[in-house]
């Protein structure tokens, strides 16, 4: 507010102090231990047995380095950056246009389908994820019946389509929300100068979507790259490929015995590394655009 | 007549990949926990046999099962409870005051939304751990700590598990309802100001009500995605340790599965199915309001 009274000028101080301190203590409170994480992946695994707050005697980059090559971290990135940007451009080619057809067509079955989309909001993937699982190790044992092999498990194309598809009613419900704000004035000019659906659609509202596009995939960049559940599922074998979560979370527990702490802490680093770096470039678009949404799944 | 034909092509070509994925992949599967839990079906046994509600009355007398509910309903209320009381307040005071590094603290405070939760498993045994872990050091100076306070030991698993849940959740839902606060016109405030309304009674008797239906939805969501975060953070700082103290119905439900028992740990997901559309309904239900506007 501002307004103070000459009455209550030391009290509306002391209420200022308090709002900082508390603002302050949060923000230390968050800060903190991420710092503190950046800090252990460069000591040496003898620093770990002090006082947990001296800083770090060297950089001692090796931690890197064993963590990218022993532990497998580097493929596991490599990875990571497959399904991720795959499952996304999926995401996109099937969402897009339905989500498109959704919002500014009316034809029969489309109200059912909306409804359908809407109720897949509640559905948490984690509740379906076994009978995904037991669908494509049934899918499997066929295939290799027929064909000798099955592919459908441990496999990251696999991991991908259900990652994408499993985000399609969050992404349709926010895509159709812009679309369904625009006037339709812009396709019936277009359909006036000769242009079809399809062009209409590609040429004309897609490129002006672009700002609920670029949400969509920021949300989406964030929920593939950080999951583990599914990908721990699908991607079950001992020795096959495995995310970076995955591999990060099998690292932890195998740090338990072995005690490599500086390995571990580097190995959280290049987990959050990535998303920090997006975060710092597109903080006001993550911010902002999560009112469009309101929701998390 | 054309032109008809052109339409219906091309909404099919648009609208069916979206549709078959999404039936494939949520839609069956859905449907399959429904069934299976009324099955018995093992890893090792290719066959399913009908059991009816077998698996329903084993899961009844299964204590684990029942300390796995327990514990996720705990989870889910207390979490929500001090997530939304403190987000709340913080967005009041941020919106409403005059603050010096706004922008700062607004990206500070979102930070841990962007983190998986594995990383912030991680960040947390780092914090928790009880020989020289960043907690037990700082306690260390107030203390004797010649007997460590074991933060992920049977009786404080649970709290510790509630401390990371809250400080990964806060800083989201801060932002979120800074941004509906925002939108409460000032001159609600000034008038306010002028009857001698001081800040707790503008809080509470214009702030909250004009964005409750803001807070209704996303309450709905949080207790809703909380189910499956009480999961999440279960498996990878705990996987319910030690002796299942810190087990909740999710965990419990993927553990049947990996010991092989399809059609019991369906079972369980049926219950979880059940048990967080029956919140969200009651939840609903308790919030409703005469929606005030502007």
């Amino acid at each position: 507010m501002g307004k103070t009274n000459s009455s209550s000028n030391s009290g509306e101080r002391l209420y200022k102090a308090f709002v900082y301190v508390a603002l302050i203590t949060l923000a230390v409170v968050i800060l903190v231990p991420v710092a503190w994480v950046f800090m252990a992946s460069v000591k040496q695994n003898s620093e770990f047995y002090g006082n947990p707050w001296a800083l770090p005697e060297g950089f001692y980059w090796q931690n890197f380095v064993d963590a990218w090559n022993s532990a497998n971290m580097g493929s596991y990135m490599i990875n990571s950056v497959v399904v991720t940007a795959l499952a996304l451009l999926i995401l996109l080619i099937v969402a897009l246009p339905a989500a498109y057809c959704l919002a500014r067509f009316k034809f029969k079955g489309g109200k059912f389908l909306n409804t359908a989309f809407m109720a897949g909001l509640f559905i948490n993937v984690n509740y379906i994820v076994v009978p995904i699982f037991l669908m494509l190790r049934d899918g499997d044992i066929w295939l290799k019946k027929v064909f000798g092999e099955g592919f459908l498990l441990n496999n990251l194309v696999v991991l991908a389509v259900v990652y994408a598809a499993t985000a399609l009613p969050f992404t349709i419900y926010l895509l159709s929300g812009y679309f369904q704000t625009l006037p339709h004035d812009y396709e019936e000019a277009a359909y006036i100068d000769g242009a079809g659906y399809f062009k209409a659609m590609w040429s004309i509202i897609f490129p002006m979507a672009k700002p609920s596009i670029i949400t969509v995939i920021l949300f989406n960049f964030l929920s593939f790259w950080n999951e583990y559940i599914i990908s721990m599922t699908l991607m079950s074998s001992a020795t096959g490929q495995k995310t970076l979560p995955v591999g990060l979370l099998n690292l932890m527990q195998a740090q338990q015995s072995a005690a490599q702490y500086g390995m571990m802490y580097a190995g959280l680093v290049l987990v959050m590394l990535p998303t920090l770096i997006l975060y710092m470039c597109v903080q006001k678009q993550l911010t902002e655009g999560m009112t469009v949404g309101g929701l998390k799944g | 007549m054309k032109k008809d034909k052109r339409l219906i092509g091309f909404l099919t070509l648009c609208v069916a990949p979206a549709t078959l994925l999404f039936f494939i992949f949520m839609i069956v599967p859905t449907f399959n926990v429904f069934r299976m839990s009324l099955y018995e079906k093992g890893a090792y046994n290719p066959n399913e046999t009908f059991v009816g509600l077998a698996n329903f009355k084993a899961l009844l007398a299964d204590p684990n099962f029942i300390r796995s509910m327990q514990n996720m309903i705990l989870l889910v209320v207390v979490t929500t409870l001090i997530t939304f009381g403190f987000s709340l307040v913080f967005a009041g005071i941020l919106t409403r005051e005059k603050i010096k590094g706004q922008n700062f603290f607004r990206i500070v405070f979102y930070i841990p939304n962007i983190l998986s939760v594995v990383v912030i498993s991680g960040i947390f045994s780092a914090i928790y751990k009880p020989e020289n872990g960043m907690l037990n050091s700082i306690i260390g100076l107030f203390r004797d700590m010649s007997d460590p306070i074991l933060w992920k030991g049977q009786q404080l698993v649970i709290v510790s598990i509630i401390i990371a849940m809250v400080w990964q959740a806060i800083g989201y839902y801060m932002v979120m309802y800074m941004a509906s606060m925002s939108a409460v016109p000032e001159s609600l405030y000034e008038s306010a100001g002028l009857d001698g309304a001081g800040r707790l009674t503008q809080f509470f008797q214009i702030t909250i009500p004009l964005i409750w239906t803001n807070i209704r939805t996303t309450l709905t969501f949080f207790i809703i995605s909380n189910i499956n975060l009480a999961f999440l953070f279960v498996k990878a700082m705990t996987s319910g340790g030690p002796n299942g103290a810190s087990d909740v119905a999710l965990n419990y439900m993927y553990s049947q599965k990996d010991a092989g028992l399809y059609g019991y740990s369906m079972a369980i997901g049926v219950v979880i199915f059940l048990f967080s559309f029956a919140l969200s309904a009651l939840v609903n239900k308790v919030t409703e309001r005469e929606t005030l506007e502007y």
